[in-house]
């Protein structure tokens, strides 16, 4: 029997887990660890903060999503060890394996930015998400700033969804016109995608969003209520949303494996730590340069565990990822786009906002739960 | 051409726009005034992108080099 371990029990490692426990039931152990034991559903964080969900909707135990033979741990892995094929525990405890796969995700770092967390809401964990819902509600007038606190981030369409979602949510309340809402954007253009960007520079011109392109985030000062660029521009705001800025998770740091951001350099095509083919990372924690998004890390663990079953049996050849992304966007009103594109083939410019993108992203926010963590999909 | 002296070199190669640039960014907000980085890209939009973005936050570009396959474009971080 072969020793799989998975760190992590997003998306990315969940699929993993249950392809290769499926598929090798006689020929491999599977253990994942993940420390908190709770699965979330991370696109959902967003609908929280505009009051359209609630967050025991888009929290599962990560035990009620794994397959029966596969092992779940519930803690926290300090240091990996790829050279002695072992990972230590939190409390002390070394698991042994034949490979590892590292689905760590990524962690965001607001003290990295000054002011940011006293002077700033965002919607990237549960706490920020509630925290935002009810500044919302309390707001009833002014300007309202949306961007980017720092590269790379998780989901990059999400602070232009977050602006979309502003105006509508102020529309539904009647006060649209007591708010102005500006997006900072850290590129020359307001969508991290060149093929997408004048569709949505269109939007923004029909929703009313103003925007500042160029717009790195250097510091925040809450007392004055104003965030600096590294540009040397600042604006002025009286609530501000901003994505913090991510690293990938402490293990990395700690073990060693990651670069300055704490990313693992990864093969971008077979998914294995470079330096060791006993090792394969999914999702945000590889250093490639493609979006860090449950989309990618869905269609990362398929490979993976493709890779790691052809491995341990011998039969077969190890697949390769084509960099496969695709996402659906909330641009309120029941209008949303689809994006889709892989490491040759840029994303085609949507010609409309339309229902059926939108219905792509309701279906989806409803069906994860039964089709994506268990890989058959 | 007078030789200058690097402080730190990104190697960005292999990352699609707009990584390198936001490679760039990141060693340039670490960086001390006066001293310079080397980024090197072999994505095209660098191109534009880069010499956009160090003229708008007021740094100097000191050269920027086609090696065949790559771009290196060297910047001083002027304030």
């Amino acid at each position: 029997m072969k020793k799989v371990v998975v760190l992590g029990g997003g998306v990315g490692g969940t699929i993993v887990a249950n392809i290769v426990s499926r598929r090798l039931k006689k020929d491999a152990n599977v253990t994942l660890v993940d420390k908190s034991g709770k699965h979330i559903y991370q696109p959902g964080f967003v609908y929280v903060a505009f009051g359209d969900e609630q967050i025991h909707n888009i929290i599962r135990d990560e035990g009620s999503l794994l397959n029966k033979d596969c092992k779940l741990i519930i803690k926290e892995a300090t240091k990996i060890d790829p050279k002695d094929r072992k990972v230590v525990l939190d409390d002390g405890q070394s698991l042994d394996y034949d490979y590892l796969v590292i689905a760590t995700g990524s962690r965001i770092v607001p003290e990295e930015v000054k002011g940011l967390k006293e002077g700033a809401h965002h919607f990237y964990d549960a706490e920020a998400a509630e925290k935002l819902r009810q500044a919302l509600i309390a707001f009833a007038g002014g300007k309202v700033v949306v961007g980017v606190g720092g590269v790379p981030y998780k989901c990059p369409p999400a602070p232009a969804e977050a602006a979309c979602q502003l105006d509508y949510y102020f529309k539904k309340r009647g006060i649209r016109d007591k708010v102005q809402i500006e997006f900072l954007s850290p590129l020359p253009r307001v969508f991290p995608l060149e093929a997408v960007n004048p569709f949505v520079t269109k939007i923004f011109e029909e929703k009313e969003v103003a925007y500042h392109t160029f717009f790195n985030v250097d510091y925040v000062d809450p007392e004055a209520k104003k965030v600096y660029s590294l540009e040397g521009e600042s604006v002025d705001y009286d609530l501000l949303i901003l994505v913090p800025p991510h690293r990938g998770a402490k293990v990395i740091e700690e073990s060693g494996l990651g670069d300055r951001g704490g990313w693992i350099p990864t093969d971008k095509y077979t998914l294995q730590a470079k330096g060791f083919d006993d090792v394969y990372v999914v999702g945000d924690a590889t250093d490639i340069p493609i979006s860090k998004a449950g989309a990618t890390a869905h269609y990362e663990a398929k490979i993976a565990a493709n890779n790691i079953i052809t491995q341990i049996t011998g039969a077969g050849s190890l697949k390769h990822y084509d960099g496969k992304v695709r996402c659906f966007c909330d641009a309120g009103f029941k209008k949303g786009i689809s994006l889709s594109f892989d490491y040759t083939h840029p994303p085609k410019p949507p010609s409309n906002l339309s229902l059926s993108a939108y219905l792509g992203k309701v279906i989806l926010n409803k069906m994860y739960w039964l089709t994506i963590p268990s890989g058959r999909f | 051409m007078v030789e200058v002296k690097i402080n730190r070199t990104v190697d960005a190669r292999g990352s699609f726009c707009p990584g390198p640039l936001m490679e760039l960014i990141r060693a340039v907000k670490e960086a001390q005034v006066g001293e310079v980085i080397e980024v090197l890209s072999s994505d095209q939009g660098s191109k534009r992108d880069i010499p956009l973005w160090v003229s708008k936050a007021g740094h100097i570009l000191l050269n920027v080099n086609d090696n065949g396959g790559y771009t290196s474009f060297i910047v001083r971080k002027a304030k």
